[in-house]
């Protein structure tokens, strides 16, 4: 783990990459290396994130400077700007469950081909997915989601790297945080470690590349 | 009373001690106003928490404590919060015992369409179309008609949420279940009569020997 500043951190991110973002609209979500995807005006990301937020807050921001070419989530109903995008075919969107959504990257994680999941079967979520049975009963099999890097946000990271989050900001974060080949951090608190109980980490310090540090 | 109180407090007698219930937006999130003081209900909010309470008091919210629209809520003693795998996990694996949700349409046997309409409106299915598909019993809380027009339709024509029948229709005019997979009119609101509903009912529905009025 490096610690780092925003600035330093998103440099690291070259325009079309694809990127993963936590957050559940924008509860949780790493503000800061957005605001600083927005200031260094990356360009062609594509997105994968549960939701459009909405216009000004967390991957919201995005939108607002059309810096999205094509997004991995669960809805986008709550951002005018990203449906207005989506519609005028500016972006392409790829819509899926959301309990899909969080096992596909759950599976990117774990080293997992992909998952069998019920969700779907019978509707147009199965339009090109190869059906499986297994006792009796049609899976669909959905397939693992990487990123090139996971911006994550916690409630407080020690020196090591090592993360917990708080109420309903935890979300995706501990799942994105495994499943992309370079993970950012930003964090609500920077701690010693030892601060955070062994037992009460959620994220282990060794998956955490970067911390943005405080300042 | 009018037309989403009488669905939600209908809803709300559905619910039973120790249940845990995942209420979607809209007319869904009404119910939790209804429940009988000391039934001891689990609300689950799909973001990742178990124990949602009321909307909190004036200066008392906190912005990492929402629910899935964003909006600040409060949790109750014994809550318990989670990441979004374990979230869905609680769903898709048949621990939530009841979701209650909105809808676009239910036909005569039971398919429910709620998350979108082509070239209208494309908002994505977020969690509804796992909570159809993994809770134990699914409630579709609506209103009968929308525009004039019934939304208990013989067949769907809007894109399906599941391929499972949801177990429970409540609307401002009527309560239907599929008993073998046909929807029958168990109830009419209060002052209705059957013909009444029948008359604003696209479906063809079973009616039973006896039909009683809603109570609360």
């Amino acid at each position: 783990m490096k610690a780092v500043s925003a600035e330093e951190a998103v440099a690291m991110i070259p325009n079309n990459a694809r990127v993963m973002v936590g957050g559940f609209m924008g509860v949780g979500t790493p503000e800061r290396l957005l605001d600083e995807l927005v200031r260094q005006k990356k360009s062609g990301l594509t997105l994968i994130s549960n939701d459009a937020a909405t216009p000004g807050k967390g991957v919201g921001k995005l939108f607002d400077g059309a810096q999205v070419s094509s997004m991995i989530g669960t809805h986008i109903g709550l951002n005018p700007k990203a449906q207005q995008q989506m519609l005028g075919k500016q972006i392409t969107v790829d819509l899926i469950p959301q309990g899909t959504f969080v096992e596909r990257i759950r599976a990117g994680g774990c080293g997992l081909g992909g998952v069998l999941t019920p969700t779907g079967v019978g509707t147009l979520v199965e339009e090109g997915k190869q059906k499986i049975e297994v006792d009796g009963k049609p899976y669909l099999l959905e397939t693992a989601l990487r990123a090139d890097f996971a911006l994550v946000h916690a409630f407080l990271a020690d020196y090591a790297g090592n993360l917990s989050y708080a109420l309903t900001a935890r979300n995706f974060n501990p799942v994105m945080a495994m499943a992309a080949d370079t993970v950012i951090v930003t964090t609500e608190h920077i701690v010693p470690v030892g601060v955070i109980a062994p037992d009460h980490v959620v994220t282990p310090g060794p998956l955490v590349d970067y911390l943005v540090a405080n300042g | 009373m009018d037309a989403q109180t009488i669905i939600a407090r209908r809803v709300a007698k559905e619910l039973q001690p120790g249940n845990l219930v995942n209420l979607g937006i809209g007319i869904p999130t009404l119910v939790a106003n209804y429940v009988p003081a000391g039934l001891r209900v689990f609300f689950q909010s799909e973001n990742g928490l178990i124990g949602t309470g009321p909307i909190p008091e004036q200066g008392l919210a906190h912005p990492l404590l929402t629910d899935a629209g964003g909006k600040p809520i409060s949790a109750l003693p014994g809550a318990a919060t989670f990441d979004s795998a374990m979230s869905f996990g609680l769903i898709r694996g048949g621990h939530v015992d009841i979701t209650v949700l909105g809808g676009l349409q239910v036909d005569a046997g039971g398919q429910l369409a709620n998350w979108m309409i082509p070239g209208k409106m494309v908002p994505g299915m977020g969690g509804a179309m796992d909570l159809v598909s993994g809770a134990k019993r699914v409630i579709v809380a609506m209103q009968h008609a929308a525009k004039g027009k019934s939304k208990i339709v013989a067949r769907c024509n809007l894109p399906l949420t599941s391929a499972r029948s949801v177990d429970l229709v409540v609307t401002d005019l009527a309560v239907i279940a599929f008993p073998g997979g046909k929807a029958t009119l168990l109830e009419t609101a209060p002052g209705l009569t059957v013909a009444e509903v029948l008359a604003v009912t696209e479906a063809e529905l079973v009616i039973p020997d006896t039909v009683p009025e809603m109570t609360f």
